[in-house]
């Protein structure tokens, strides 16, 4: 992993690999980096929070390892686990080739590295430097943060068979939240804390135009331009850069080079997910694409 | 890493950057800067502190700017929080030091002894009578509005005989059971402890989990009597399920105070809660104020799948159709609302108001509570949902 010396250098670097991210974003990264803390990204659906961690972990050059969260997970899914059957299996063949091994052989011989399943987390310790995403972790029950929690200020784990895997230097880890639930003031404390808030005019249209360099400027601005004017509609969920995006695809998918009335309300799906939300914004069509 | 020695790194004196102007003790004038922070409400602890001097120093200190971010990822933890850091960090670097030391919530506090609001004259003889008769079991079922002093006092006593249940879901996870399907995983450990002879089928099945329930407790006005008795109320339900119970008071805004009511001694607890709450007592905007708990909190999944318990007399001041519509939005994400009326137990009480007619399609139960009994019956309601 090549150092990165400044919050500057990391924007520059991030920005090489297509995310935009602003001078904050880049700021606390580059904390999260020089100090070796996680981050705790929160902020609308759709700003770029999980793509942050895919942008680190190619701007570094390292590998991205996953763990996505989910009501009832356990370490068990987040750490490592055996592989029973292939464990009988080898018993079984044991047995059957060689009746006089020592038993103590055998034993050590199940609870070999080769049977051994690991889950994010573990990969993320043993194979770092790496990015470790935890996604959504307010999806996650307030044991398997407090787990986490434990592993994030050690960056060791013990397996009791094998012994203690620590990492040789600490993996990067981003967590995101989408807040359904308030994550733990001690997890909170562990981590630097950043809000992403939904990019300005002018950097949508960056973003569009370095996303997908096919768009044409003028359809990425048209683009851009509508949807920052539908935000400001108070929808029940106001699109996030990813609906432009999508919508911009969409609308170069179509093969149209503008954005009018017809074609808008022809591609709206790309962008509003509720059906309230389309009536509201099919109504003032009109004033939202005026420039 | 080493303590930063921000002195040497011109702190305050970079060239073409906004002066911060405290040239001699850098670090103590950003130390300080937490402390304003605490003193604004925010949850400023000393290890966040120490976190922003290293973020700092990380950076580079005489730029406002990153000042301004590293304080912001250290010692912010919530998109409420940023709004106040903004301010604090706005006065704090334009030289503005908050004035006394007055922490926000009281470390401690001690109650006076109130004077008895009705004992003067011809009512005493009469009002006597009704205490002894009433200790418990008239004043479960006398209107809390009407109270003395003295029967509030009591009927908070009476809180705590209280025992609520909590309404459960099932879990996703699996737990080890004597009957149900079958658990491969431990069966095969099983075996694989007896070298791989077939060993015992172990069984397994879906446990249970706490469902969520959110309170929303209307704080205007109208509802002055019985706010704080259903705050109480939430405050014992908060103690048994500190994680999975949220508590939201609705007026003219919104404010979330379940960290206050978290707090066990429920007079602090109210006390903290009554300090957070800006619209006591004020108007009501029902369908306003559910519109912003649902885009900010119950969308994103605080209602989800959860008993929503609205307590409000329902006389909505703004758009009744907005309100209808918001009802209709938490109906969909809600596993069961139940509207608390304490206006529903008196005689003649008919749901005429405009309010009221807006969300009764809505509703799962309509319950009183008006009384310990009625709460009762509500806690009731909340279990068996």
């Amino acid at each position: 992993m090549a150092a990165v010396g400044s919050a500057g250098e990391l924007g520059e670097r991030l920005r090489a690999t297509g995310y935009l991210a602003g001078d904050g974003l880049a700021t606390v990264g580059y904390l999260a980096l020089a100090l070796k803390r996680p981050l705790l990204l929160e902020g609308e659906p759709g700003t770029g929070k999980t793509s942050l961690a895919a942008a680190i972990a190619e701007a570094l050059g390292l590998e991205l390892i996953r763990l996505q969260c989910y009501e009832g997970i356990d370490a068990s899914q987040a750490l490592y686990d055996w592989d029973f059957p292939r464990q009988i299996l080898h018993l079984r063949t044991v047995e059957a080739t060689s009746s006089d091994a020592a038993v103590e052989e055998v034993e050590k011989s199940l609870f070999d590295e080769r049977f051994l399943l690991s889950r994010p987390v573990l990969r993320a310790l043993r194979e770092s430097p790496a990015v470790l995403l935890v996604d959504e972790i307010d999806r996650a029950d307030d044991e398997f943060e407090a787990f986490l929690l434990e592993v994030l200020s050690t960056y060791e784990v013990t397996i009791p068979e094998l012994g203690t895997v620590t990492a040789e230097v600490p993996p990067i880890v981003v967590l995101t939240s989408n807040r359904t639930r308030e994550v733990h003031d001690a997890l909170k404390r562990r981590c630097l804390y950043h809000w992403i808030d939904h990019p300005g005019l002018a950097r949508e249209i960056e973003i569009v135009r370095t996303r997908l360099p096919e768009v044409s400027t003028r359809l990425a601005e048209q683009v851009a331009r509508s949807v920052q004017r539908i935000r400001e509609l108070d929808l029940l969920k106001p699109p996030g850069v990813a609906e432009t995006l999508d919508w911009a695809r969409a609308l170069d998918a179509l093969g149209t080079g503008v954005l009018d009335v017809e074609t808008a309300a022809a591609t709206l799906g790309a962008v509003l997910k509720y059906r309230e939300d389309t009536d509201r914004v099919r109504e003032s069509l009109d004033r939202l694409l005026a420039s | 890493m080493p303590a930063p020695d921000l002195a040497s790194t011109g702190f305050g004196a970079a060239p073409g950057h906004a002066s911060t102007g405290f040239g001699a003790a850098p670090d103590l004038a950003l130390a300080g800067f937490g402390a304003a922070l605490r003193q604004a409400g925010l949850a400023v602890t000393a290890d966040r502190v120490h976190l922003f001097l290293r973020a700092v120093a990380a950076l580079d200190p005489g730029r406002t700017a990153d000042v301004y971010w590293a304080g912001r990822a250290a010692l912010c933890s919530g998109p409420d929080d940023t709004a106040r850091y903004d301010e604090v960090f706005a006065a704090w670097f334009a030289g503005e030091r908050p004035r006394g030391a007055v922490p926000r919530t009281p470390r401690s506090f001690v109650q006076a002894p109130l004077a008895d609001d009705d004992t003067a004259g011809g009512a005493e003889a009469d009002r006597t009578l009704t205490v002894s008769a009433s200790t418990t079991e008239v004043l479960r079922h006398r209107d809390i509005a009407g109270l003395s002093t003295k029967d509030r006092a009591e009927l908070a006593r009476m809180f705590g005989t209280l025992h609520p249940r909590l309404p459960v879901r099932r879990a996703h996870r699996r737990r080890p059971s004597h009957r149900g399907e079958i658990d491969p995983r431990r069966t095969l450990r099983a075996q694989l402890r007896q070298v791989g002879e077939p060993a015992r089928v172990q069984y397994r099945r879906r446990g249970v989990r706490p469902r969520r329930v959110v309170f929303l407790i209307d704080v205007s006005g109208s509802m002055r009597p019985y706010a704080d008795n259903l705050l109480r109320l939430a405050h014992t339900l908060v103690q048994r399920a500190p994680r999975t119970v949220e508590v939201f008071t609705i007026g003219t805004r919104l404010t979330r105070v379940t960290p206050a009511l978290r707090r066990r001694d429920a007079e602090f607890a109210l006390r903290s809660a009554g300090d957070v709450v800006p619209d006591w007592s004020g108007g009501t905007r029902l369908g306003e104020v559910l519109k912003v708990f649902l885009d900010r909190w119950g969308q994103r999944g605080t209602a989800r799948r959860a008993v929503v318990v609205v307590c409000s007399d329902g006389w909505e001041r703004g758009d009744a159709a907005l309100l209808g519509a918001q009802m209709a939005r938490l109906a969909a994400l809600a596993y069961r609302v139940i509207w608390l009326n304490p206006h529903r137990g008196k005689p003649g009480y008919a749901p005429v108001q405009s309010g009221i007619v807006a969300v009764l399609p809505y509703l799962d139960d309509l319950v009183a509570g008006h009384s310990l009994a009625g709460f009762t019956e509500l806690l009731e309601a909340v279990a068996d949902a």
